[in-house]
């Protein structure tokens, strides 16, 4: 599984900005909290910046922790209107804002 | 997992060359595929895409005389493609295909209900510079759940015309037929929308507001499920519960209804006996053709059930739960949820199943998971097992609230499961080690309840597979079965000098059956299953099983049926060794039956499925790895099966 390390290393794909410091990704919010999506980074994997683009995940959409599966991992968000899972190698790709209750 | 055992070339049913060809995009879920059969009416054809392994569903659609092609492309978030069938859909609306002619108009399917992130995908199609028309689906439920959405004006917006449709229900098809006659003047955008994601975002904002559209409320039912359906104490009680009651009714439901199949087939057998004065053709017509392929069509309900029951929970929903709760589990042997999907819909085919494994993105999953998908215990199994668990076990037994025979099947289930992650962890480790790790996402659809025609046609569709290969394969080897079981023909001196009774009608069936062409070639294997406790008989059995494992249980009953027409129930129960070390000693011993089982469990004895693997992987170097893995795999477990419940056993 993908570590944090070297997500923050370079620019990934288009649209990709990080805001504040220490970014947070959506790996790092807890269940039943929400927070805008301020980018999407993910290190030399244009593709996946793509589909989580594609998949709602685009800068400015409030994203909305649902649940964890039983085991964890994947997690289940809310992202325009659709509920949609990810693991955290993945979740970690997507940069928020501040988590508001 | 929708997908049926079909085959076809993919070409048009039943439109004339150079037919309009229209393509059907949009995002899994959204409605696609309701839209296509009510725009079809079901006469689809599916094939596959040339030189790949993509199906293919292309139909045609009727208004007065009026004909148009309609092509399901495969669903997809976006066209930047990350799995095989995603490529597909790009390369179709590019004009890259070869073989595959540039569509001449889009149908735009987005779900009302998630007209966002729909806009989004819409956005990408109409930059592809098409003439296209929009097709809102679930329209009824964004009223439900308080949304609403103008559709003229978002037509205004859009640029393009827009045809709402109601759910899944296909209603408004008989519009858009109408729609479609006019695609020469549906419009290509004067102006592409934006693909930049944050324009396309600010994009799409406008033209919503502009629409006037208010997002639905959060679906209740939904949320209420959820929480009890995915919690980690009660989600993953309710998943092996769903999972243990499923057999159970099967046993249970499925049980008048085999009996009434049974009674048929009785009764043809007594009319046979009544009316055929030839010896011969009384004896093909009874054994051969109503024993044999009976014993396997007394089984229709209980494949018939298992199919409503997966096509039910695949309908609501709950199979996109299924595989997020199994996520987790499925990562520990490199796998993802959807391979857990596929490896479900191969408790019902291994067909079905392996033809799902196309939704997986990563080539290497795909290969692990179709590795793996014919160690699910598929519904040919059902009837092998329910003869031996029912030589196994006592129908009275009870084991708390269940019984002790649907304990039995779920722990056969269980081991099948079980063995097939373990292969597909293999297959997976020994892949190719340098290909980059696909994303893993997955969409969980609200809870919908299914429409009941969809429901029927996905179980006939599978039902009818079944059958077809009742009508085919198992008919054909039922038949050469027969012939070997009563060929050589023995006169009266050879039955008195063996010493027989010729006036003992059994007597002389055993003999005949125990010097029959059949029996010398059971015993030509002996030297290989005798190690596991397998007569002649269960080595005709396993043979004939090859090509199909229910032939197994019509084999079975040939041979029981030729050494007591009177009662095989009681000869297969009674049936003792004929010759070697065990000669006069029972065969359906408890060590001998759990190998059986076993050797079941894990034994590739399909050759729709070594066909189907050779299609989806493009080589026989597949096919023969999972034979070759699976008949040693089979062979050595059904040993160790028989070693312990000996020990068990005493």
């Amino acid at each position: 599984m993908k570590g944090t390390d070297g997500v923050f290393g370079e620019a990934g794909g288009p649209g990709t900005t990080a805001i504040g410091s220490p970014p947070l990704s959506l790996a790092d919010l807890a269940p039943g909290t929400s927070a805008v999506v301020t980018g999407v980074l993910a290190d030399g994997e244009p593709a996946v910046v793509r589909r989580l683009h594609d998949l709602g995940f685009t800068p400015g959409a409030v994203v909305e922790v649902v649940r964890r599966a039983p085991l964890r991992d994947p997690v289940l968000y809310r992202i325009k209107g659709c509920e949609v899972c990810l693991r955290r190698a993945q979740a970690v790709c997507v940069r928020v804002g501040e988590a508001a209750r | 997992m929708s997908t049926g055992c079909h085959t076809g070339d993919g070409t048009d049913p039943a439109a004339p060359p150079g037919a309009p060809r229209i393509a059907l995009v949009g995002a899994p879920n959204s409605g696609k595929t309701s839209v296509f059969n009510g725009l079809t009416g079901l006469r689809a054809k599916t094939g596959n895409y040339p030189g790949v392994t993509v199906s293919r569903f292309v139909g045609t659609s009727r208004t007065g005389r009026h004909r148009h092609v309609i092509e399901d492309l495969p669903g997809t978030y976006g066209l930047e493609p990350v799995s095989p069938d995603e490529r597909i859909t790009v390369d179709v609306l590019d004009g890259r295909l070869e073989g595959a002619r540039r569509p001449d108009a889009l149908l735009i399917v987005v779900d009302a209900t998630a007209l966002e992130r729909s806009l989004g995908f819409a956005a990408q199609v109409l930059a592809r510079e098409l003439p296209a028309c929009v097709v809102v689906t679930f329209t009824d439920e964004l009223a439900r759940r308080q949304g609403r959405l103008d559709t003229e004006a978002l037509a205004e917006a859009l640029g393009v015309p827009v045809l709402p449709v109601i759910g899944h229900r296909a209603v408004g098809a008989a519009r858009l037929r109408e729609q479609l006659t006019t695609w020469r003047t549906w419009p290509v955008p004067a102006v592409a929308p934006p693909t930049e994601p944050a324009e396309r975002d600010a994009w799409a904002e406008s033209v919503l507001a502009y629409a006037g559209y208010r997002p639905p409320e959060r679906h209740r039912i939904t949320q209420r499920a959820d929480a009890v359906l995915l919690h980690p104490v009660w989600g993953t009680a309710v998943f092996f519960a769903v999972m243990a009651l499923f057999f159970q009714t099967v046993f249970t439901l499925a049980a008048p209804l085999q009996d009434r199949v049974e009674e048929l087939f009785a009764w043809l057998s007594g009319r046979v006996d009544a009316h055929v004065g030839n010896p011969w053709l009384s004896g093909f017509l009874g054994d051969a053709l109503i024993g044999g392929v009976g014993g396997v069509l007394v089984f229709v309900p209980q494949i018939m059930l298992l199919f409503l029951l997966l096509a039910l929970l695949e309908g609501v929903g709950y199979m996109a739960r299924a595989a997020f709760l199994m996520d987790r589990v499925m990562a520990r042997f490199g796998l993802e949820g959807r391979a857990f999907v596929a490896l479900l819909s191969s408790f019902a085919c291994a067909i079905p199943g392996i033809m799902a494994t196309r939704t997986l993105p990563s080539a290497r999953d795909r290969l692990a998971t179709m590795m793996a998908a014919p160690l699910m215990t598929c519904s040919a199994r059902l009837p092998v097992y329910v003869l031996l668990i029912g030589l196994l076990v006592d129908p009275s037994a009870r084991v708390g609230p269940f019984g002790a025979q649907g304990l039995v099947m779920f722990g056969l289930y269980l081991l099948g499961a079980v063995s097939a992650m373990l292969a597909a962890w293999v297959f997976k480790s020994l892949g190719d080690r340098h290909s980059r790790p696909v994303p893993f996402f997955m969409e969980l659809p609200p809870y919908r309840l299914p429409a009941p025609r969809a429901v029927l046609v996905a179980m006939w569709s599978s039902a009818r597979a079944f059958l077809r290969k009742c009508s085919t394969v198992i008919v054909a080897t039922s038949v050469v079965l027969w012939l070997l079981l009563n060929l050589p023909v023995h006169t009266t001196g050879q039955l008195r000098a063996a010493g027989d009774d010729t006036a003992d009608t059994t007597a002389v069936s055993a003999y005949t059956a125990d010097h029959s062409y059949a029996a010398g070639l059971g015993r030509a294997v002996a030297p290989v299953f005798e190690p596991l406790g397998f007569d002649w008989r269960v080595n005709v059995g396993i043979l004939s099983a090859q090509a199909a494992r229910e032939t197994f249980v019509a084999t079975l009953g040939q041979v029981a049926a030729a050494e007591d027409p009177e009662q095989p129930e009681q000869a297969l129960r009674a049936m003792t060794h004929s010759g070697g070390d065990r000669a006069g000693q029972p065969v359906f011993t408890a060590p001998t039956v759990a190998a059986l089982l076993v050797y079941f469990v894990y034994a590739l004895q399909c050759m729709a499925t070594v066909a189907v693997l050779r299609r989806e992987t493009g080589t026989w170097r597949w096919p023969a790895t999972a034979f070759a893995y699976l008949t040693v795999l089979a062979w050595l477990m059904a040993y160790l099966a028989r070693t312990v419940t000996g020990l068990l056993g005493g």
